[in-house]
């Protein structure tokens, strides 16, 4: 449905201080899926989403809305707005009208909706956020904090779009409110099947939610992907200043110690499971432990018991194997490259 | 369009102009000032123009970022010229149907354009090269005689200083607001003046809110930190004048002396 | 008894109270809202202590009494063996308590950061020679020396907030309270703060009284009390709190999932000790089952 063609955006130019914000951005989103967008601040997650829905204009590069080039002449750019509905970072900021309810309507009248069909929409989309009849004739400054992120994502709601894109709706809230938050999004997604782009910078909070995952680092792409396989970059994550859920450090550092664990687990419920399953096996299985040894060993995902003391013998095997090699060719190289693997056994297992 | 802004705003370098009291930078602003508006001929500009280029090159502040200044400022430049270049009646060099450039036309455009860039840049100047808490030191000090007569100087000084720091964070949040309303469809090109200011409100309710908020938090942060207005408080950068001072107030009157009588007499 | 204690405390409150004045749309006095109900806080010289709860628990409030912002409506609250509702103790009270508060740009007074570290001495009428002492020696501690030139707008948001802790720091306080300084930032914003924090902590031996919402940021205190309503729910070691992981379920925390997992593992039959706050320890603790081979079959 969007589509990015080698977008980038740079801002400055003409000064000394020319910012590349987003280099060749190539982005495709599809019809209904639910996305997180991850970066740290200044990595161009909130840059590339206001490109979105024309906020910004690309420097270079093309925006496909439908296949349709938003840059074309004679697109309308209010049209994507409204197609393209964007929540801003702490949304309750916009806020501006006498009562709650006018203020979700601001949004449907600048469609052109007359008063009536905008105030039905407005209702529409405060009961989508749980905001009930009671709260129309309110002062939006009235309302709790939570409660006023509510109204403003109505705001924006209320303009029925396709895509919703949420700017790190969870910044400053308490642990119940980021709840409350994160799962009016994952409801509003099941309710109305719209498309949706969270931000966040952390990957906690979307990981149980969303089916992929785009991680941006200082303004490219840096992983697109299921979130088990981002997340499986972490050590790579964690050097941009990210991380991943705890739970996937868990399940690393387990596997490396020889646990029969499977890393692709997300939720704390589903590792748990996983990590007792792994823990049986292994106190069933006969001998072999606690020599040490074990826990230090490497070993691949979904080896049985047997297949893993065989897979131990073959990695003994292999370490033996270039040294050998040695007397017969004195390459140096080879020597070093033996050396470099039995680094990397015993170096894992030190984790 | 919003980070073109410049004027006000400190720029960190270490110079001769940087140590200056700020008291002497004041009064060289504002006697600076008074010069321009004396002179009357082209050598008088030309010795001012020579006297900033100095003090610009002496305060190391790259040019561009002086002249990035002078953008926001454009439009009323432009004004100023072309009122003066084609409204001044007198002796006449061309003319287009009812379109005229007099000499004296062109002549008015000309020193108020050139008038109007140094009074920008002589001000802007003294922003670029004095933190605000100097300034309004400066001021506090330099104006210290009107507290006799029940002048706040303290509190006006200190208002201006949190104003001047507070300039780019309100300017970027108006840029967010603005984009936030924008996704909301909300249109600030387009219609008649009235349309114009209607479409304002949903720009300002929301800063003006954000405005009280942070001066309340401020407020706060400053009684947290023991602020009870001036009474009592020492300075990290008391003001005492020192010799390069006192000379550059010589080098200002002696400036200010020869240029008015060239600018006026020749 | 109580008195010999209060000597000794840094902080200590006693049956604190605090009610705000409700009124109606005419401004009449339409009821109160009871904000802190009967808190007793003991908060020893040199600990770190952090208070945790959701919007609204109370803690702000609480904190607010402690620099003497505000004042209690029942109950006294003590700084260094000061009553802080005296007024003749104010301005003591709140040079000995410093705070840093949550958003990084609403505390910023100067234009630069130097300038607004100066800003507390100045107050407290410092000589100049000292200040610039205070101010080069706060700088280093929170590691925002290099810094010291810089526009406060040119700086990110935790860097933002330990030029605000350079500056509480400056006033040479004995103690300082963070209300929620990490709420505004991202997750190496967080990280820079705490890591301040810490040192401050051990480094220079301040009492710090952490005000958030994040409990992973309170694994290394010295002691977590839990606000919920106004009241102190529940108090001691991090290691004692965080094992009562269904308690704090239920006021609403987020707890870490090193502890989640530790205590889904437990519930699963697997013999973990109680209060695991990390994945480190909790894969030590698994280690050491493996090898033990006291693994349930």
């Amino acid at each position: 449905m969007l589509k990015l063609e080698h977008v980038n955006y740079e801002y400055g130019q003409g000064t000394e201080m020319v910012v590349h914000a987003l280099k060749d951005i190539n982005l495709e989103i599809q019809d209904g899926e639910f996305i997180g967008l991850i970066g740290h601040t200044g990595s161009g997650k909130s840059t590339l989403v206001q490109h979105l829905n024309g906020l910004i204009r690309a420097t270079s590069g093309v925006i496909y809305f439908d296949g349709e080039n938003i840059y074309a002449d004679g697109f309308s750019m209010k049209e994507l707005r409204q197609k393209v509905g964007l929540v801003f970072q702490y949304p309750e900021h916009q806020l501006f009208e006498v009562d709650v309810l006018s203020d979700v309507c601001f949004g449907p009248k600048n469609m052109g909706l007359s008063v009536e069909e905008a105030q039905k929409e407005a209702k529409e989309a405060l009961t989508l956020v749980g905001l009930g009849e009671e709260y129309y004739k309110w002062s939006p400054f009235e309302l709790s904090g939570g409660q006023k992120r509510r109204a403003a994502i109505a705001g924006v709601l209320a303009m029925k779009p396709r895509v919703l894109i949420l700017d790190e709706p969870t910044a400053g809230l308490d642990p119940q409110g980021r709840e409350e938050i994160l799962n009016l999004v994952a409801s509003l997604r099941e309710k109305t099947g719209m498309t949706v782009v969270l931000i966040s910078h952390s990957m906690e909070d979307v990981a149980q939610y969303v089916s992929r995952i785009v991680v941006m680092n200082h303004g490219q792409i840096a992983y697109d992907g299921e979130p088990r396989e981002v997340f499986s970059h972490y050590r790579e994550l964690e050097q941009m200043g990210l991380a991943a859920p705890q739970v996937t450090y868990a399940l690393y550092g387990l596997k490396n110690m020889g646990l029969n664990v499977d890393t692709d687990m997300i939720t704390v419920e589903a590792a748990a499971d996983n990590i007792a399953a792994a823990l049986r096996e292994y106190g069933a299985s006969p001998g072999e432990t606690g020599s040490g040894n074990d826990s230090i060993m490497p070993e691949k995902n979904g080896c049985s018991d047997d297949g893993m003391t065989s897979e131990k013998k073959e990695r003994n095997d292999n370490h033996i194997m270039p040294a050998k090699n040695i007397q017969g060719a004195d390459s140096t190289a080879e020597k070093e490259n033996g050396q470099k693997d039995g680094g990397t056994v015993s170096g894992k297992g030190g984790l | 369009m919003i980070r073109d802004i410049t004027l006000g705003q400190y720029y960190q370098t270490d110079s001769v102009i940087h140590r200056l009291d700020p008291r002497v930078k004041l009064a060289g602003t504002i006697l600076f000032l008074v010069d321009l508006f004396l002179i009357k001929n082209v050598w008088g500009y030309l010795i001012a123009t020579i006297a900033l280029a100095t003090v610009i090159h002496l305060s190391r502040v790259p040019f561009k970022y002086i002249m990035r200044g002078l953008k926001s400022i454009i439009l009323l430049l432009m004004i100023t010229v072309i009122f003066n270049l084609f409204l001044t009646d007198g002796n006449v060099i061309f003319q287009i149907g009812f379109v005229k450039v007099t000499w004296e036309g062109l002549r008015t455009a000309v020193f108020m354009g050139w008038r109007l860039v140094m009074l920008i840049i002589g001000t802007s100047l003294m922003t670029f090269t004095t933190t605000p808490n100097q300034l309004t030191d400066g001021m506090e000090k330099g104006l210290r005689p009107l507290k006799y007569l029940k002048v706040p100087v303290h509190e006006v000084a200190m208002m201006m200083s949190i104003a001047l720091r507070f300039i780019p964070i309100l300017l970027e949040e108006t840029d967010k607001i603005m984009k936030a309303q924008q996704a909301r469809g909300a249109d600030f090109e387009g219609g008649n003046l009235l349309d114009k200011a209607k479409a304002l409100v949903p720009l300002l309710v929301p800063l003006f809110i954000s405005a009280f908020r942070r001066a309340n938090d401020l407020a706060l942060a400053m009684e947290a930190r023991c602020y009870r207005g001036g009474e009592g408080r020492t300075k990290m950068n008391p003001l005492i004048y020192n010799r390069t001072d006192k000379m550059a107030y010589l080098l200002i009157f002696a400036f200010m002396a020869v240029d008015i009588f060239i600018g006026r007499f020749f | 008894m109580k008195l010999k204690q209060r000597m000794k405390n840094i902080i200590t409150t006693e049956h604190l109270q605090y009610d705000y004045v409700v009124r109606d749309e005419e401004g009449n006095e339409a009821g109160y809202y009871r904000a802190l109900d009967n808190v007793e806080l003991d908060v020893r010289q040199g600990d770190f202590v952090a208070i945790l709860g959701h919007n609204g628990s109370g803690k702000s409030t609480l904190a607010k009494h402690i620099n003497g912002i505000l004042f209690p409506t029942g109950g006294t609250v003590w700084v260094d063996g000061l009553d802080t509702s005296r007024e003749e103790n104010l301005w003591e009270v709140r040079q000995r308590a410093g705070m840093v508060f949550q958003n990084p740009d609403n505390q910023i007074i100067s234009q630069v950061v130097e300038e607004d570290v100066g800003f507390g001495p100045e107050n407290l009428g410092v000589p100049t020679e000292e200040i610039w002492e205070r101010v080069e020696e706060s700088l280093r501690v929170v590691g925002m020396y290099e810094y010291r030139k810089y526009s406060p707008n040119k700086l990110s948001g935790g860097q933002k907030q330990r030029v605000s802790i350079a500056g509480v720091l400056a006033m040479h306080p004995k103690c300082i309270i963070l209300d929620e300084p990490t709420a505004m930032l991202d997750p190496s914003g967080r990280k820079e703060v705490i890591r301040a924090v810490r040192a401050l902590n051990q480094v220079e031996g301040i009492t710090i009284l952490l005000i958030t919402h994040y409990m992973e940021e309170t694994v290394e205190a010295d002691k977590i009390y839990v606000m919920d309503q106004g009241q102190i729910a529940m108090q001691g070691t991090p290691r004692e709190v965080f094992s009562r992981v269904e308690e704090l379920k239920a006021l609403h925390m987020t707890l870490p999932q090193a502890t989640l997992l530790a205590d889904e593992l437990k519930k699963r039959g697997i013999a973990l000790p109680d209060g695991i706050l990390t994945i480190k320890e909790l894969l030590a603790e698994l280690e050491k089952l493996m090898n033990t081979k006291a693994v349930p079959v």
